[in-house]
């Protein structure tokens, strides 16, 4: 994943796009993988990806922007180092969930899309992890984490600022 | 005999600490000189037992949980190598009463075998039902669907063989099978449990699915939420062609299926079947109006099934053990077994698959055991966001499709949140118009413009303005939602809001003047 203000070349996007595209144009309905792809080796997707991959799939760029724009997880512009996602649905409201949250935000000194000004992470809600058993749930990166409590949160904030 | 020791990869697992249990029992066995072989299995779904650890010894499979990496040396030191006991000592895990008074058919496997041995698989009896389908007529099979009673166990509840019979009879030269494995009901781990804990049958389904209708193609569209789910399925499939489980002939016969996963981009509304055709199509996941149905025009314009992971999980068990075994458990028109998943502030959370017809009150206090808190239940919310808030009033509706719409509500994917009594209803209403504000794919609008409308009455009403008259209004406004949205995120959220009005009338009313002067 990039770290903020890292300066891409216009032409590199463009060449980077194209070459991540050719992986994934024998797909049936290819514009979600392709967009995930390129979400992987730039940490967002970029403006100038947009009409490379419409010239690619004769689409219009204003199609490739409905789409890039209609999905949470596309981002437009990079996150910071880690990206951790605080489940807030009713499950973990059940347990405690938006104390969770509170507890995140004032140790961070963000809200829910913001990015720390250290650039060493992005505070995200999302709506159900699959771990409503285990609740309150959170995802730091691809790390699942069950049953937060304030000892948690403590080592999430540990391992963020490490 | 070499010991073997089961170590749950299920994401809830994981979520516990499950990955720091493991390298911890690898460190020991290594620091004793002993030898185990390690088996990473599912979740058998006991979460407040997770991480559970099993033993194979010469007793038979002895469980230990919940396991933490700091239990290691001394689980070891109490010989659990051997079954022995320790404070953290289950039993075999059959006997502990959660799995003991389960009816496990579509769950047989999950938490016992290895996901990813297709050799544990065909000898837990998988591939039995896809042997059986290889030898039937398209027809027959989805007439031992039909007779099963299997209904959609996404939370519509539509039939599943008369699903099947309409993409059989039609002619196309392409047809398709996709799952819905987007599940994103809060409550809900069902989907993700069997593709993490035994992918093989969700497979074995699809593939049998495939041979009923005429179609070649299968997706499966997973939520991004579910790395974990991802990658378990990708590697199942890739095992699966590999032993021509899947592939241009499929375990020898003419017959052809082959499957593909796709990653959905964490929008909710794309678990609506026509809004995740249009994702996988690669458009903006809007929904679509039906007709034309997408058993007629579906994928690409192609006849399509399109299943949720447990109603095709529990095809293969229905072809193996016959449509009678099946339709045998249940009550009503509601037939078979439903995976139940308790969650929320419980005592014990997880997944509970039972024939239908338990009432809430002996899932919630007698399965569940209560809140986790110890403080009394105030609500429960059954069938996810878009499902109604019940009162202990109506603990005695039973687990069933019709019954839970003759009390306004509906059992969905079958999850249930339970809240206790610091939960304020005012706040579960509003949260659900938010949700709703928030997922809305926004082509309808009632369910665009109405659930923005209803976080602002609702503000209102809890700010002490007009409240009778904004009750009213949010009423109104549910009645709008309800008859005018097109499909389901729209049409429901009225089932969260309205219940939690008329169960819980006294969380809307105006605060007492000396809380409001404080």
């Amino acid at each position: 994943m990039q770290p903020s203000g890292t300066q891409i070349e216009v032409a590199d996007v463009a060449a980077r796009t194209a070459a991540v595209i050719a992986s994934y144009t024998h797909l049936e309905g290819p514009l979600l993988p392709i967009l995930h792809a390129v979400q992987e080796e730039f940490g967002f997707v970029p403006t100038e990806s947009l009409p490379v991959i419409a010239e690619a799939l004769n689409i219009s760029n204003a199609e490739a922007h409905g789409v890039v724009s209609f999905y949470h997880d596309y981002r437009r512009a990079p996150a910071g180092r880690h990206v951790l996602k605080l489940c807030q649905a009713e499950a973990c409201q059940s347990m405690g969930s938006d104390r969770i949250a509170a507890m995140v935000k004032t140790t961070f000194g963000i809200g829910f899309h913001e990015t720390s000004p250290d650039g060493s992470v992005t505070l995200e809600p999302v709506y159900c992890l699959g771990l409503c058993a285990c609740a309150p749930a959170a995802m730091l990166d691809r790390e699942v984490i069950g049953r937060l409590d304030a000892e948690a949160v403590d080592e999430i904030v540990a391992e963020v600022r490490r | 005999m070499t010991p073997v020791i089961y170590i749950p990869k299920d994401s809830g697992a994981l979520a516990l600490g499950a990955e720091k249990v493991a390298k911890a029992i690898e460190a020991e066995l290594k620091a004793r000189g002993e030898t185990a072989r390690i088996v990473r299995t599912g979740s058998r779904g006991l979460y407040w037992l997770e991480p559970m650890v099993e033993v194979l010894t010469e007793k038979g499979r002895v469980a230990y949980g919940p396991v933490t990496a700091k239990d290691v040396r001394s689980l070891f030191d109490a010989g659990f190598l051997s079954g022995d006991q320790h404070h953290l000592w289950l039993g075999k895990p059959e006997t502990i009463p959660f799995l003991a008074k389960q009816t496990r058919l579509t769950f047989a496997r999950c938490g016992i075998t290895d996901p990813l041995s297709l050799a544990d698989y065909g000898a837990h009896g998988g591939l039995a039902g896809l042997r059986k389908a290889l030898a039937m007529t398209p027809t027959d099979i989805v007439k031992a669907v039909t007779e099963s009673g299997l209904r959609g166990r996404g939370g519509a509840g539509f039939p599943t063989g008369i699903k099947w019979k309409t993409v059989l009879d039609q002619v196309a030269e392409r047809k398709y099978i996709v799952c819905n494995a987007d599940e994103g009901d809060s409550a809900t781990f069902a989907d993700r449990m069997i593709m993490e804990g035994d992918p093989f049958v969700l497979i074995e389904g699809m593939a049998i699915a495939g041979i009923a209708t005429g179609a070649t193609k299968g997706f499966v569209y997973i939520r991004s939420e579910y790395p974990h789910a991802v990658a378990a399925m990708q590697a199942a499939i890739d095992i699966a062609r590999k032993a021509n489980v899947l592939g241009t002939a499929i375990l020898g016969s003419p017959n052809a299926f082959d499957i593909e996963v796709r990653v959905g981009a964490g929008a909710y509304v794309c678990g609506e079947e026509t809004s995740l055709l249009n994702s996988l199509e690669g458009k903006r996941g809007i929904v679509r109006a039906k007709p034309p149905l997408p058993a007629i025009q579906g994928l690409f314009g192609k006849p399509t099934v399109i299943n949720n992971v447990i109603s095709l999980a529990s095809v293969p068990v229905i072809l193996d053990r016959g449509a009678e075994h099946y339709r045998d458990f249940g009550m009503g028109r509601s037939r078979g077994t439903i995976p139940i998943q308790i969650a929320g502030n419980v005592k014990h959370g997880g997944l509970f698959e039972a024939a239908f017809g338990m009432t809430l009150g002996e899932i919630v206090e007698d399965i569940g055991g209560g809140t986790a808190t110890g403080r009394p239940v105030k609500a429960v919310q059954v069938g996810g966001p878009l499902g109604a808030y019940f009162p202990p009033a109506l603990f005695d509706t039973p687990f069933d499709y019709e019954a839970f719409a003759a009390k306004d509500g509906l059992i969905g994917h079958a999850g249930i949140t339970v809240f206790d009594d610091t939960a304020d209803m005012l706040k579960q209403a509003r949260f659900a118009m938010e949700f709703c504000a928030i997922e809305s794919c926004g082509k309808c609008t009632p369910c665009r413009i109405g659930s923005t409308r209803g976080v602002e009455t609702i503000d209102k009403i809890a700010a002490g303005v007009e409240p009778a008259k904004n009750l009213a209004l949010v009423t109104d406004l549910c009645n709008t939602m309800k008859f005018g949205s097109l499909c389901a995120l729209g049409g429901f959220t009225p089932y969260p809001v309205m219940s939690a009005i008329n169960h819980f009338p006294q969380d809307f009313a105006p605060k007492p003047m000396a809380e409001a002067a404080e």
